[in-house]
């Protein structure tokens, strides 16, 4: 369809970008995401009608995860939903481990959270989230509703108070695909230090001073390795 | 320092979530007013995810398939909603965003707002853990100014309505200002109508104006 016309005009985006200097720098966050939403969509649009031969995420057997979570959204799709258990559930109970669970603590919580995968597949939108980033939010946010009583704060995307997004030029469209692969590759070939230094920043309840302490690292080296590892993850997003 | 926004280190905190529940709900009434964060955001949470996807995968007992497919039978479908309901009846004149107001329990004109210095009222949020952190709605009175203070320890304060200026600049709904021990500073409230902002202080702040220097082991301020 106008797929390919959609996509093809994106390179343009990002020369623009690394013109427009340092100002730019702290929009580039917001804007690579909004760019990646944007080819979000339109591979959803078309998800009816051709499989995605290329989609990024995919399980051992090449099925796509997307299409996947919307055939569970769709028809309740229980063959569907076992294959999204064997490609997510080894990940998300990895992921509790990571974060101080024991084994059968995080089989419990990775439990909880494929069921929670299962009763709110309707609410994945491919427009906002890859896959993986969805799982994240679901086994994030029910880590943080196990630890703690008290309500975990949330934005309300439907608030009133709401300032909304700016809306993109229709130009501004990167390949989804190749910004997921390249975000991969990215972590990929972190450099070690900083590679361990953001696993600890996401996958350990410490804050950055903490992090210091237990590394015996000085506090503006573990600040400064973990800006610079976001940095070149964030660069990722962008053709660059 | 000052900035209009969280530093990364805050939202990196609220994405991977380590954040306290203070630091949480200034980010996310921030973001109800900022696209650029909520971009930044989206991106860390993007980012959680490939880090999450390039773990070692772990192994998972024999059983655990057979049990999460079992109880898929009859278990309830949440749907779009992420289960809570739609913003109808907006009370008031100062209306909070969302996190805001659930945490608080009202909006601005419903609280119990409390005196705690000439023109500036405040209410706390949550338990205040002493010598731990601290949250607060504070109203400062259109005009007016909170006394001079300094912090032990980190505030950062998120402008709701209305808007006040410190020597570091002004600040308008949705701004972030993030203070430290080295700022001895004096916010001033626009005059044209109260400042109502959070606040959120690791340590309780130290006055150091003159004349409520002598105020300071009675004032929970």
């Amino acid at each position: 369809m106008s797929r390919i016309a959609m996509t093809l005009p994106g390179r343009s985006m990002p020369a623009a970008t690394a013109r427009a200097g340092l100002g730019m720098i702290e929009a580039g966050w917001a804007r690579s995401l909004v760019l990646a939403r944007a080819t979000r969509l339109d591979t959803a649009m078309q998800r009816d009608s051709a499989p995605d031969v290329r989609a990024v995420e995919t399980t051992a057997d090449g099925r796509s995860l997307a299409a996947l979570v919307d055939a569970v959204a769709r028809n309740r799709d229980r063959q569907a939903f076992g294959a999204l258990f064997d490609h997510l559930m080894p990940r998300v109970k990895a992921y509790a481990m990571r974060l101080g669970a024991s084994g059968p603590a995080a089989e419990e919580v990775a439990q909880e959270v494929m069921l929670l995968i299962w009763r709110k597949a309707d609410s994945f939108d491919p427009a906002r989230a890859t896959v993986s980033t969805w799982v994240f939010t679901i086994a994030r946010n029910k880590r943080i509703d196990l630890l703690r009583r008290e309500n975990r704060p949330a934005l309300d995307p439907g608030d009133p108070m709401l300032v909304p997004d700016s809306p993109r030029p229709a130009d501004e469209t990167i390949e989804r695909d190749a910004a997921e692969i390249r975000l991969r590759a990215a972590i990929r070939t972190l450099p070690p230090e900083q590679a361990e230094l953001l696993s600890m920043a996401y996958f350990e309840d410490r804050s950055h001073s903490a992090i210091a302490a237990a590394t015996n690292l000085p506090l503006g080296t573990v600040k400064s390795r973990i800006r610079l590892a976001l940095d070149r993850l964030r660069r990722s997003f962008k053709d660059e | 320092m000052s900035t209009r926004h969280p530093d990364d280190e805050i939202l990196l905190a609220y994405a991977a979530g380590t954040a306290s529940h203070g630091t949480a709900l200034l980010v996310a009434t921030h973001i109800t007013y900022c696209p650029l964060c909520r971009g930044k955001l989206q991106a860390m949470e993007q980012v959680g995810g490939a880090l999450m996807e390039a773990l070692e995968p772990a192994a998972v007992s024999a059983g655990a398939r057979d049990r999460v497919m079992a109880l898929l039978d009859g278990d309830p479908r949440l749907g779009t909603s992420d289960s809570r309901p739609p913003v109808t009846a907006v009370t008031g004149r100062t209306v909070l965003p969302r996190a805001l107001r659930e945490a608080a329990g009202s909006d601005a004109d419903g609280l119990a707002w409390q005196p705690v210095l000439s023109g500036v009222d405040q209410v706390l949020i949550g338990k205040a853990v002493p010598g731990g952190e601290r949250t607060r709605l504070m109203r400062i009175r259109a005009g007016r100014a909170v006394p001079r203070h300094t912090h032990r320890g980190s505030e950062m304060v998120c402008v709701i309505a209305g808007g006040f200026r410190d020597v570091l600049g002004h600040y308008g709904p949705g701004d972030v200002a993030v203070a430290d021990d080295a700022v001895d500073h004096q916010p001033v409230a626009d005059d044209d109508r109260d400042c109502i902002c959070l606040a959120v202080t690791e340590a309780p702040v130290r006055l150091t104006g003159r004349f409520w220097r002598w105020l300071n082991p009675f004032v929970q301020f």
